[in-house]
């Protein structure tokens, strides 16, 4: 009792409010046939509807512009490798899928790597990373983005263990 | 018996055997179509032009997975299931007329393989045994939830049944006679039965929909809700025979329908076409007919099975002995009327 009267006392702010009367069916509605052959019109209609399927590997749907994909390590105007090895990215990533191993850069490779320290190995488990992008928020040296394609099936659990030669991208062409 | 008639009726069980298990398999591929068509999608396309080879593949499928026998489950009673389920779906097409005779090379050939006269009962006493796989295959995997939807298979089927007798009542009423032939002769021309058996008709094609495990009577096996009905232990062909058996069962069920309600072989204008082709081509015609009328009833279960949702179990038993039986008997009392009145006057 308590409940409906707190029910009665509250009063709608918007006007909105409908209350439904749920009326006991009539003969018709009791039968259910006529709603059943409705809903097989809907049904059938929908034969002729345009078809919502995208054809995948031959078509594929246009990724948002936030879309968050492979990653890939970045390169300079020179075409030298961005990431410095500082660990940021290993540290922030919540599914702890980033590891490397840093090394110093040597006089011939200057080229090569735009710091004087640079990941020698950079390994990401794609079957750890959740695609959160907090690797390429934490890079301060804007070398990890995550702009890359859907990352592709495989058969061993060690091949999704992605190294420098998949991530790194290619170099320029001049 | 003479040879002629061995080697007429061993090529007429070869065929219709082969054309119902054809139509079944391609049953599978129309109802992946037709489920997709309906819900705005294209279905199976790869495996050939327009998917056109994905039965074959399926079943290749289902061939070469691995065979698993529960190791607490009786190995006799678990392949008889499956065996049973198939053996009793394919043994229904015996009686059904597929055309009028036709005259071959100065024979006159029936295309019937058998017309015994108690055609109805014979498809009644089959299409009951089915029930037999499904409870052997339940009981035989030593599994609980394989037992229970056995069960509710079990008592589903048997519900069913009795209306679904009890509206054939009412058609032997009106027909006066149990064999498919005659019936499917009387309906010459357009007078089929469901013009004076609507009600009946309703009857008995709610009850097929629930004999052969069809949404929205699918319970044994509701996907959605339970491991699998019955089923649940039963990999590789076993399976696939079980999944078989349903289309099998809903191409003879059809069959049925259309035999005993929509006139068979017969339609408007048969006998101008018949005049006009001769006494070979102008069956033929009606044995294209038939078929056409049995792919209409089978494009129905399909589209049905898309539209409407499961019965809940309560509601399942409560349409069966509430409904479906009160009016099968209040047909049978109706019809019986009308035809007393109709001969007296």
């Amino acid at each position: 009792m308590m409940v409906v009267e707190r029910k009665n006392r509250m009063k709608s702010l918007t006007n909105k409010k409908k209350v439904l009367e749920q009326k006991p069916m009539n003969f018709w509605e009791r039968l259910y046939l006529p709603a059943i052959f409705q809903g097989m019109a809907i049904t059938f209609m929908h034969m002729f509807k345009k078809k919502e399927t995208i054809f995948y590997p031959e078509v594929k749907r246009e990724f948002s512009e936030n879309w968050r994909g492979m990653h890939s390590l970045k390169r300079d105007e020179q075409g030298r490798e961005r990431c410095t090895a500082c660990g940021l990215c290993a540290l922030a990533c919540p599914a702890e899928a980033i590891t490397m191993i840093a090394a110093e850069r040597k006089k011939e490779e200057e080229h090569l790597y735009r710091e004087e320290k640079y990941a020698s190995v950079y390994e990401i488990n794609m079957l750890r990373c959740i695609f959160c992008g907090l690797c390429e928020e934490a890079c301060p040296k804007e070398a990890i983005y995550l702009d890359g394609n859907i990352v592709e099936s495989d058969y061993l659990r060690q091949d999704f263990i992605y190294g420098k030669n998949k991530l790194v991208e290619a170099p320029f062409k001049a | 018996m003479e040879l002629a008639l061995i080697i007429e009726k061993f090529i007429l069980i070869t065929v219709v055997f082969a054309l119902s298990l054809v139509v079944a398999m391609y049953s599978t591929l129309a109802e992946r179509k037709i489920a997709a068509f309906l819900q705005d999608r294209v279905g199976p396309n790869r495996a050939g032009p327009g998917g056109m080879f994905q039965p074959l593949a399926d079943g290749a499928k289902m061939f070469f997975k691995e065979e698993i026998i529960p190791e607490q489950a009786s190995k006799f009673l678990f392949i008889a299931g499956p065996s049973l389920a198939i053996l009793t779906a394919c043994t229904g097409s015996a009686v059904i007329p597929w055309g009028d005779a036709i005259a071959v090379a100065g024979r006159i050939v029936d295309l019937q393989v058998t017309d015994i006269n108690v055609g109805i009962l014979y498809i009644f006493g089959v299409v009951s045994l089915g029930v037999y796989g499904v409870m052997i295959g339940g009981w035989a995997s030593n599994n609980k939830f394989s037992l229970m939807g056995a069960i509710r298979a079990a008592s589903q089927n048997i519900s069913y049944e009795i209306p679904m007798g009890l509206s054939i009542i009412a058609l032997l009423l009106v027909t006066n006679t149990l064999s498919l032939k005659e019936i499917t002769a009387q309906q010459h021309g357009w007078h089929w039965n469901v013009l004076y058996q609507p009600l009946g008709f309703l009857l008995f094609m709610i009850c097929s929909f629930a004999e052969t495990n069809r949404t929205p009577f699918d319970l044994p096996e509701c996907e959605t809700e339970l491991v699998g009905g019955y089923h649940t232990e039963y990999s590789s062909m076993k399976l696939g025979f079980y999944l078989f058996a349903e289309y099998i069962n809903m191409f003879i069920s059809s069959a049925v329908m259309a035999t005993l309600y929509f006139g068979g072989y017969n339609y408007p204008g048969m006998d101008w076409v018949n005049n006009l082709l001769g006494p070979l081509w102008g069956p033929l015609i009606g044995v294209a007919v038939l078929f056409l009328k049995i792919f209409v009833f089978i494009f129905f279960f399909m589209w049905v099975r898309w539209t409407v949702p499961r019965f809940r179990y309560d509601q399942l038993m409560n349409l069966g002995w509430k409904v479906l039986i009160p009016l099968a008997i209040a047909n049978i009392v109706i019809t019986g009327i009308w035809i007393t009145i109709s001969d007296k006057l």
